[in-house]
């Protein structure tokens, strides 16, 4: 561990304590430093700015009021982010059950990528290089990920843009490595097969377990 | 061998052990599954690429003031604060330099010249004593220079969180400069008053620089930790910091426990120090 994360950590340590010891304003230093690592995640998994927002809110307010369960050998930065990710699921399934009931049955989404609106994409196919650098793509990209399950998402979001550990997702999942590491898997194929058309412009897709 | 399933492709690129070997093989001879490799990764790395909007430099305040009124406030506990490290440390200090100074007054008063016994005796005894307290008060000051030089560190590498910028976080600096006071004042008197002049002018100067931080705003300009770094470079203090732990780890080595050594000696060495 370099000097700087420690020195943070070291810095966490105090000032938790020192919330723990009645001192409310010492939780502001928690907060402040490590907000926009929480915004980050929560934009991520929530695709807007004022649910990312809340999720950060959310997350400090819950961290406060469990502090006395946190560890204090643990690090406080993944122990947020933890809960971020928790309220996050809890939030985006609430979410998702109430626009079911907004809709009618028959367009109800369901946890499969079935009715995905990414597998209407045009099969127009600019390179993968340019996926970073339209704007339309960009935001199919961000379709795509708001189209996965919220466990989905969360795990895709851990593992390939902030790189966790699958250990570290399990327990944001609140379920086992295996599980885990499933989850991860299937954002990746649904995600890989939503974006087939714009990262593989072949005529006819690929057999996947031929011969070569 | 078959082509990688999309299960195992997916699984390789993610690092997975299983197979890899066989796998990384068929991938370098298979322009096809090479090609499939290739895609998945670009598509992940784009994944990681796509843009979120900055929430701004004092987004964190921004958090606190919204939150701020909807924390309740926490019962105080008065004995965890009183349990860290740093504190049980300099209380443990000067539990052990009263219990050392106790005993030596009792030894020297006990066996003194009038009473009939050697001198040579009672002046062992309170070289013995003064060797204790010296080797209790080093292992403390080193500790706290230790600490203190990673601080020193902080400043010297604070920078703004990106280019442009011209403000820098110093809350986290700050608030250790403030525990580290306390501490330094403490361990400060001590060294006078064991005549270690040469601790304590360097205790001394670290004090100051201390002071500073710990008074700083939460946010400082970055010609305010210039102004700072100025004066730490002015005393050397980085410097001296490090020479006295050096020679505090050479002195710690030195008084440690060994074969037979005269009270004479060692009073000597205490008073070089």
């Amino acid at each position: 561990m370099n000097e700087s994360v420690e020195s943070v950590r070291e810095a966490d340590a105090i000032a938790i304590e020192r919330t723990l010891a009645g001192d409310r304003d010492a939780f502001r230093i928690l907060v402040e430093r490590h907000s926009a690592t929480i915004f980050r995640l929560a934009y991520r998994l929530s695709g807007n700015h004022h649910d990312a927002e809340e999720i950060v809110q959310e997350a400090f307010l819950r961290a406060y009021q469990k502090l006395e369960q946190f560890a204090s050998q643990a690090n406080f930065a993944t122990w947020v982010y933890r809960i971020a990710a928790n309220y996050s699921i809890d939030r985006m399934r609430q979410k998702k059950k109430e626009d079911a009931r907004r809709q009618a049955p028959s367009t109800e989404m369901s946890d499969d990528v079935e009715q995905d609106p990414l597998r209407q994409i045009p099969d127009a196919a600019p390179t993968p290089e340019r996926l970073t650098q339209s704007v339309e793509l960009k935001r199919e990209m961000e379709t795509a990920l708001q189209s996965l399950t919220p466990a989905e998402r969360i795990a895709f979001v851990m593992r390939h843009c902030d790189g966790c550990g699958i250990a570290e997702i399990a327990l944001a999942l609140k379920s086992n490595s295996s599980a885990a590491k499933n989850t991860v898997f299937r954002a990746v194929q649904k995600l890989r097969q939503a974006l087939e058309p714009q990262l593989a412009p072949r005529a006819q897709a690929r057999a996947m377990g031929t011969e070569s | 061998m078959k082509h990688l399933s999309e299960e195992q492709l997916i699984a390789y690129q993610d690092g997975e052990a299983a197979g890899r070997e066989e796998f990384s093989a068929h991938i370098a001879a298979c322009a096809e599954c090479k090609a499939e490799l290739g895609r998945l990764t670009e598509m992940l790395a784009a994944f990681e690429a796509l843009p979120v909007p900055d929430p701004g430099e004092d987004y964190g305040r921004r958090v606190w003031q919204q939150i701020a009124p909807r924390l309740e406030e926490k019962h105080s506990h008065w004995w965890p604060a009183l349990l860290t490290p740093q504190r049980l440390m300099a209380g443990a200090l000067v539990a052990t330099l009263l219990l050392v100074a106790f005993l030596a007054g009792r030894v020297s008063k006990r066996v003194t010249p009038s009473d009939g016994g050697s001198p040579l005796t009672a002046s062992t005894g309170t070289a013995d004593a003064a060797r204790v307290r010296e080797r209790v008060l080093m292992l403390a000051v080193g500790e706290h220079l230790g600490r203190s030089e990673m601080v020193l560190m902080d400043i010297a590498n604070a920078e703004p969180g990106s280019a442009g910028v011209k403000q820098v976080n110093f809350s986290s600096q700050r608030r250790r400069a403030e525990d580290l006071l306390d501490e330094n004042r403490l361990y400060r008197q001590t060294a006078l008053q064991e005549g270690d002049t040469g601790i304590a002018n360097v205790l001394d100067e670290l004090e100051r620089v201390l002071l500073d931080v710990a008074h700083s705003p939460q946010t400082v300009t970055t010609a305010q930790i210039k102004s700072i770094r100025q004066r730490i470079d002015d005393d050397g203090l980085l410097f001296k910091v490090r020479v006295l732990t050096k020679q505090i780890q050479m002195r710690e080595n030195t008084s440690k426990p060994g074969p037979a050594q005269s009270g004479a000696v060692r009073v000597e060495r205490n008073n070089e120090a």
